[in-house]
């Protein structure tokens, strides 16, 4: 076995174009590593095989035929809330059982103009709304380099089955950090590109004012390439921006000089209470930074502390009417009633997890008359003194520097009794979200106990170019991103 | 104690777009149910709405059309509830800033002029048609997401008859703005009427009682005619109207409750995520107001300044467009303004409400009328005889001088068969002979209704009355 399932995009698009593999022997070692290890790793909620030996046997069929389509052949791994016409979309939830989506979500049809082979769908927290992938409903996921750990969340499936070598590459969502902090805790690169950058048609809403879609990958190189394929307009989604796309996976060179690039340090991400080994990885990193020619200046966002707060109202208003929707009358779940709101308590009590209702009850409340005003119009006060922030702040700096998360991978079943300190992880994720700016997470060491610990940089809007750029000049020197988890 | 009603009206009329408001599904009436839906209007997971650009033209140019001021920035919030009409569980709509503000109209009520004041107009998605059957009920999403705008009066009106008016006003000139066909019966206006009643010269409102989901201008004033008495005897009987929603019986003439103010709504309004927000500029404006078309009243004047005709016909034949496009039509074929007239007023609008057909219905087509106005004025058949055609081609069609041939309608003008007619008639009638000759002009129609008889109508009422004359005067 030629282990193809642990190359990279790049890796794999050279031994394609050159003949040395085939998509078919791709998706074959890809299954083969799925069959091995996803009863313990728990990735994948559903995968169609026949129809990914299918995709490989055109796309080879296709180059044969001459196509160099920068994706051709390599098999990407669907986070469940992405609808691809004909498969189910659970989002995790039991209340989507049996729903068959009836058309593409804009970044499928881009997937497959592309030549990307579909593989299968990845697990999640229901309806992304959790930070281990233990709100799951359908599936139990669990981190590569320690089984006992958690993957991280919203998108854990997307992360734990690159780490596993079980996808080459795989898409999620960012909300609150829903990409960065899965791509850190499994050792991974993770984009959760500007907001607007990538059409949302097609992905089941969250929070629509901050879910973005995003590539998790094995290298930032990768991610550069998936990204690039990602994005663009779409007259489908009036949120997504027309704007140039550069062509981002050109752009990264040899080169790992930072000279002439001024990296932000925001003392206020290194809070308190914080993970030593972490604090320590990612102050390494920066000195590394910095014996890459880079410069270092402090800067400050002083309101990012109000982002949880400010995240748990926005997100939570917007997902209690995005989640209406889901009332057993057109798909999915049905539990039948004596009249409409009958069947709604009753099929949306028996189809929604305890995650999920809280967060519903929370984000009725906050819009509630009488409460609309001392909660979510204040949050958006507040949100834009923290986008205000990141603005002062890239005056200063090309990209700001950061941990992703407090603390790395933490043991299953250690957070879920107090859903408070689930929430205070996104601290340092979800301040980007609000702001609707970019960032990446790409490993930067690891604890004592083996888990991987990740590195923030965060970009200014549209700014993907330049923390794809930092990011591929430190991965490039370093070792990290070669490591794998022995499973 | 006298009492006095206060009245105000949200109208929902719907667009004539082409495709729904938030998605490019065509709407049409009487489709096969669930055949014009999308993930989009069925509110299927992932799908985005994109706004429609002409619904925000038609919306402007009402609130031109209405005097309105169009907002440069307005915004799109969710109006949140759970019903199977709404396949979100969730409207678009806009709450605090709506694409037209304040407006209004002036109309006549009982021969007095009257302005009403307008609040806003604002743009919404319309509901799916609900259908309840034994044990079950269908939900027909054809009708969901189609443009639908609301347009809110102030309270200002103060009875049924001032409703009605303000109605029949905004009505008309949707039709002529072409904003919406505003027929009623397939929905496309409805309308919720706020009614309240308060002792004469009191300065506070009564408690606001609103009637929902109105189609027939019948009922809407037979509802707040019932609604006004109803408070009022409360009121007299010592009680307390009670703040509520009422629904409209039409069967018993009566309205009910449907909810209290207890059980109200919570609609939990928030900024619509996934729209951004509208901006149009003061040259999309000028632009608009630029194409908005001719209103009835101007027609009005058009009529009887240039086409000469009477004020009170001028005012029938603009009532409704459809009719008043017509009667444009048929004048691109013929100079005679007034015989066209004659004929709308008289033969088409009585025998459209006999058969309760609408004008684009009609077998006579303005270019047959105006056929038929010609054979009159060329003398070829009489006006009685262009009726009887008219009639003829309404209820079977055909052409309108193969129908005077197969009728034998043609007119006789020829002098032998008059003089014979006339003669006979003098002969057979000394009494009016002589009265005509003492004198009594008048006594003279009487002949002429005799020689009309005798010819079978056929005779040509001029020569006949020339023939007479000459006859006579001798
Ligand atoms: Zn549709």
């Amino acid at each position: 076995m030629a282990d193809l399932n642990k190359c990279t995009i790049s890796e794999l698009s050279e031994k394609l174009a050159s003949g040395d593999c085939t998509s078919v022997d791709i998706v074959n070692d890809v299954l083969a590593s799925i069959d091995a290890n996803d009863g313990n790793v728990g990735a994948y909620l559903t995968i169609d095989r026949e129809d990914a030996l299918a995709q490989a046997k055109a796309a080879d069929e296709k180059r044969v035929a001459g196509s160099s389509l920068p994706m051709l052949g390599i098999p990407v791994a669907i986070k469940d809330l992405l609808n691809v016409k004909g498969q189910p979309c659970t989002c995790s939830s039991k209340i989507l059982e049996g729903y068959v989506a009836p058309y593409d979500a804009t970044v499928i049809s881009k997937l497959r103009e592309a030549g990307a082979i579909l593989l299968g769908r990845v697990n999640m927290d229901e309806f992304a709304m959790g930070s281990s992938t233990e709100n799951a409903a359908l599936g139990k996921t669990s981190n590569p380099w320690n089984l006992d750990h958690v993957p991280g969340g919203s998108s854990g499936g997307s992360a734990a089955c690159v780490a596993a070598d079980e996808a080459i590459a795989s898409l999620g969502s960012d909300t609150g950090g829903s990409i960065r902090q899965p791509a850190a805790f499994c050792g991974c690169v993770g984009v959760k590109p500007t907001y607007g950058r990538v059409s949302r048609y097609g992905l089941t809403a969250f929070a629509s004012s901050l879910d973005q879609i995003g590539p998790i990958t094995k290298t930032v190189k990768d991610s550069a390439i998936l990204l690039e394929t990602l994005c663009g307009h779409d007259a489908m989604d009036s949120s997504s921006i027309e704007i140039e796309v550069p062509a981002f996976g050109k752009e990264l060179s040899t080169d790992t000089s930072l000279a002439g690039m001024k990296l932000g340090l925001p003392k206020e991400f290194f809070v308190e209470g914080m993970d030593p080994e972490v604090e320590k990885s990612v102050r390494d990193a920066v000195e590394h930074c910095k014996s890459l020619g880079a410069e270092i200046v402090d800067v400050s966002l002083p309101n990012a502390k109000y982002a949880i707060a400010v995240y748990y109202i926005i997100a939570t208003a917007e997902a209690s009417a995005n989640l209406a929707r889901f009332d057993g009358i057109r798909y999915g779940m049905r539990v039948d009633g004596k009249d409409p709101a009958d069947l709604y308590a009753k099929t949306r009590s028996a189809g929604f997890g305890q995650e999920v209702k809280r967060r519903i009850i929370l984000g009725t409340y906050v819009l509630s008359s009488g409460y609309y005003d001392a909660y979510y119009k204040k949050a958006q006060k507040v949100r834009t003194l923290i986008r205000n922030d990141f603005t002062e702040a890239f005056k200063k700096c090309d990209a700001i520097l950061a941990p992703v998360t407090p603390t790395p991978a933490y043991k299953k079943g250690e957070k879920t009794a107090d859903p408070l300190k689930m929430y205070l992880d996104d601290i340092l994720t979800t301040p980007t979200n609000l702001a609707g700016n970019c960032a990446l997470s790409l490993p930067c060491g690891f604890a004592s106990n083996g888990m991987p610990i990740g590195l923030q940089i965060i970009g200014d809007d549209f700014q993907e170019e330049t923390i794809l750029k930092v990011g591929h000049a430190y991965e490039q020197s370093t070792e990290w991103h070669k490591r794998h988890p022995s499973l | 104690m006298k009492y006095e009603a206060t009245i105000g009206l949200e109208t929902h009329v719907m667009q004539k777009t082409n495709t729904k408001m938030f998605c490019s599904c065509k709407y049409e009436y009487g489709a096969e149910p669930n055949t014009h839906v999308c993930p989009t209007c069925l509110g299927y997971p992932g799908a985005l709405p994109v706004m429609n650009e002409k619904a925000i033209e038609l919306i402007c140019k009402a609130g031109l059309l209405l005097g309105c001021e169009i907002n440069p920035y307005s915004k799109w919030d969710r109006k949140n509830y759970f019903y199977p009409d709404m396949a979100k569980n969730y409207q678009i709509t806009q709450a605090d800033e709506p694409l037209c503000l304040g407006g209004e109209v002036t109309v006549e009520v009982e021969g007095e002029m009257k302005t009403f004041t307008l609040e806003r107009i604002h743009q919404e998605e319309n509901a799916a048609k609900n259908t309840h059957v034994a044990g079950a009920s269908l939900v027909d999403y054809n009708r969901a997401g189609t443009a639908l705008m609301e347009i809110v009066s102030d309270p200002c009106m103060s009875s049924a008859s001032d409703a009605l008016a303000y109605m029949t006003h905004v009505k008309q000139v949707m039709q002529y703005g072409g904003i919406s066909n505003c027929d009623q019966e397939k929905g496309q206006m409805r309308s919720d009427v706020n009614v309240s009643v308060k002792p004469v010269g009191q300065k506070e409102l009564g408690a606001k009682v609103e009637i929902k989901n109105m189609n027939s201008f019948a009922f809407i004033q037979d509802a707040i005619e019932y609604e006004i008495d109803r408070q009022i005897s409360v009121l007299e009987s010592g009680g307390t109207v009670v703040q509520e929603t009422r629904g409209y019986n039409p069967d018993r003439g009566e309205t009910f409750t449907q909810r209290t103010k207890e059980n109200a709504h919570d609609y939990r309004y928030f900024p619509e995520p996934d729209l951004m927000p509208v901006k149009v500029s003061k040259e999309q404006v000028e632009q608009w107001r630029s194409e908005l078309p001719e209103m009835p009243a101007q027609r009005r004047v058009r009529y009887v300044e240039q086409l000469g005709l009477p004020e009170y016909d001028a005012g029938v034949l603009t009532a409704s467009m459809d009719v008043s496009d017509w009667f444009e039509e048929t004048m691109k074929h013929t100079k005679n303004a007034k015989a066209v007239s004659n004929f709308i007023m008289g033969e088409m609008l009585r025998l459209l409400s006999e058969q309760g057909l609408s004008i684009a219905d009609s077998k006579v087509t303005p270019q047959k009328l105006a056929e038929i106005i010609a054979l009159i004025d060329a003398k070829a058949i009489s006006t009685g005889g262009g009726k009887q055609i008219f009639e003829t081609i309404f209820n079977e069609g055909g052409d309108p001088a193969a129908i005077m041939e197969a009728k034998g309608l043609a007119q006789v003008s020829d002098d032998s068969a008059l003089e014979g007619w006339a003669d006979e008639a003098i002969a057979n009638n000394p009494k009016p002979v002589e009265e005509y000759k003492a004198g009594n002009p008048a006594s003279i129609n009487f002949l002429m209704g005799q020689v009309m008889k005798a010819s079978r109508g056929k005779a040509n009422p001029g020569a006949v009355m020339q023939m007479l004359k000459q006859k006579l005067d001798a």
